[in-house]
């Protein structure tokens, strides 16, 4: 079991059709396998132990995420907006390396010893044209595929390994072989190094359907690639559908998108008037909500497009709620919730989500296995199942404050917050205190002209929850911390607190 | 007679065909493919024809399951032949569609 096994059987079907379209280059399927043998082949005699890629995405991105298994070795793809220290570090963590990279990207480093640079387009020129002697890719099925530094939003980042079994056994659980139409086209705006870039290039090549690449996001750009490669399918972060729509409110452009049939949604939470919005804008796309980890190999959970249109339509609150569910399990994976007792919890009660299934690594370079004696992994994330058996996610268990032996979850006070009319953004995370352990603290973004005080919002949030949620110190910023794929850097938060206790 | 594992590769002894072990039991089966037993991936093949009882082909992409629904076998590459596991021909599995996740 091999992920190569996706693009021989994509290229043998259809070895015609594009499999990637990136600007004004393309390849086809047949053309990808050639490109990944010959590359695997340079990356095999170079004696390198790693694939490194520091780029946008292009065609150079599926080509060495192949490439990497059929030299033997890991590919691990690299966030291009970290800091010159972080890459360097990250660097010399998986020396000797082939590093695939737009030239901009390593001028400004001091490259770690063993680090051998490819210029992107000369990569890609060599690998098309060269000679593919390589056919076989070697290994086992618990060879590591993939190995992804996590974007360390709490810490330091963390090396997760993927492996060939747990990719494939991802693929093979929710992608049909060739499902794909001739016509159909699916949009990729996930950078590179995401686990949803990853999982976009294996289930569109097992699919054999062709990927359009975005490499830079903003919505108007997303709308004109929609219309001009009549992409059918694409996958998105919350955010970036946040962008779009707003877009589209600002630019009083037609939304028409007539050959969109599908749209796909995660790596963060939803905000349900964002989803509700977009579904009244494209009442004729499917809308697929999938919730998975970097250590899940993908999707682990969906809401499929049956599930929005029933609660979108329904008034019952039970269901219409579903809209902020993240689904059910898939087939192959199980779900389940466990109180702090680590025993299964009962419907409707939060706990810590676990996960198992084949397509579950839950381990990290230098650190193993965090699964347990029964294969589950702890995701860190907090939810519940309703009777239903429909997921609920409340936020990570990292942020969870825990206010004199209470458990406070941000999710809910930040639900609240932002009901406010003055308020357009919120943040809340904790804050050490000498009475309580923690107690909870926010951090707030106004409306352009609009005014709020720290007590009129104090007393909003105590109007509505119980008085352990009032926020006991609320900041203004003009915008909050986010990373690329739309996540709140609570890190960043929490030092501005800390530091601004020092500085009292 | 072997015992399958999930995750193991096989070929036909005798026309294009490869197939992929999806899930299976711990026993000892025939598993054949044209009436010939199915070899590893680097065994050399035969000379001949698949037996014309067993000549339906194989598609990539198809599973292939017994009626007994025991085991499971993904095919990698088509080929003349048709998949048998203790004599008996394995039927195609329909596929459960699954909407696009990523």
């Amino acid at each position: 079991m091999n992920i190569v096994m996706a693009l021989e059987m994509a290229a043998e079907c259809h070895p015609d059709r594009i499999a990637v379209t990136s600007g004004t280059q393309r390849l086809s399927y047949a053309e990808l396998l050639h490109a990944a043998r010959t590359a695997g082949n340079l990356i095999r005699d170079s004696g390198c132990r790693y694939v490194g890629l520091l780029d946008i995405n292009s065609c150079a991105a599926p080509v060495a995420i192949f490439a990497a298994a059929y030299a033997g070795v890991p590919y691990v793809p690299m966030n291009y907006r970290l800091t010159k220290p972080e890459l360097e570090e990250l660097l010399a963590r998986i020396a000797p390396a082939f590093l695939i990279t737009d030239p901009c990207y390593v001028e400004p480093l001091s490259l770690p010893v063993g680090i051998r640079v490819a210029a992107r387009e000369d990569f890609l020129a060599q690998v098309r044209s060269g000679d593919a002697q390589m056919t076989e890719a070697p290994g086992t099925p618990s060879a590591v595929a993939v190995q992804l530094f996590t974007s360390g939003t709490t810490g330091a980042p963390k090396a997760a390994v993927l492996r060939h079994e747990n990719l494939m056994s991802y693929i093979l659980g929710t992608v049909d072989f060739a499902g794909a139409e001739e016509s159909d086209a699916t949009l990729v705006s996930v950078p590179p190094y995401h686990i949803a870039g990853i999982s976009a290039v294996l289930s569109s090549t097992y699919a054999c359907r062709r990927m359009v690449q975005l490499p830079n996001f903003d919505g108007a750009a997303w709308l004109k690639l929609c219309r001009d490669e009549s992409v059918s399918n694409a996958f998105v972060v919350p955010t970036m559908l946040s962008r779009v729509i707003e877009h589209l409110a600002e630019s009083g452009e037609s939304g028409a998108l007539p050959v969109l049939k599908a749209i796909a949604y995660g790596g963060g939470k939803m905000p349900p008037q964002v989803i509700e919005k977009t579904m009244k804008i494209w009442p004729g796309v499917d809308f697929t909500n999938a919730y998975g980890l970097t250590e899940t190999s993908s999707t682990i959970c969906l809401l499929d497009p049956d599930d929005h249109r029933t609660a979108f339509d329904s008034t019952d609150p039970d269901i219409r709620k579903r809209l902020n569910s993240v689904g059910k399990p898939l087939g192959t994976v199980e779900i389940e919730i466990r109180g702090t007792d680590g025993k299964p919890v009962a419907a409707n009660e939060v706990g810590d989500v676990y996960v198992r299934g084949g397509q579950v690594s839950g381990e990290y370079l230098g650190v193993g296995s965090l699964l347990d004696a029964e294969g589950w992994f702890p995701t860190r994330d907090r939810g519940y199942l309703d009777r239903f058996g429909f997921l609920y996610l409340d936020g990570r268990a990292d942020d969870v404050i825990v206010r004199g032996g209470e458990n406070i979850s941000p999710g809910e006070i930040e639900d609240v917050l932002r009901e406010h009319p003055a308020v357009s953004d919120v943040a809340v995370v904790a804050v050490a205190d000498e009475q309580w352990g923690e107690s909870v603290a926010a951090v707030v973004v106004l409306r352009d002209q609009a005014r709020a005080s720290v007590s009129e919002l104090q007393d909003w949030v105590k109007q509505r929850l119980r008085s352990s949620r009032v926020p006991t110190s609320i900041h203004f910023r003009a915008e909050l911390p986010y990373n690329e794929m739309g996540k709140v850097l609570r890190r960043v938060l929490k030092d501005d607190f800390r530091s601004a206790v020092r500085a009292s | 007679m072997k015992t399958l594992k999930a995750g193991t590769r096989l070929k036909s002894a005798i026309c294009d065909t490869e197939v992929m072990v999806i899930r299976t039991r711990p026993a000892e089966m025939l598993l054949c493919c044209g009436g010939i037993e199915m070899i590893a991936m680097d065994g050399g093949k035969s000379a001949g024809q698949p037996d014309p009882a067993f000549a339906q082909g194989t598609l990539v992409g198809k599973r292939y399951v017994d009626e007994q629904d025991t085991t499971e076998l993904l095919c990698t590459k088509g080929g003349k032949g048709s998949l048998s596991l203790d004599g008996q021909v394995l039927a195609v599995k329909q596929a459960k569609a699954l909407p696009s996740s990523d």
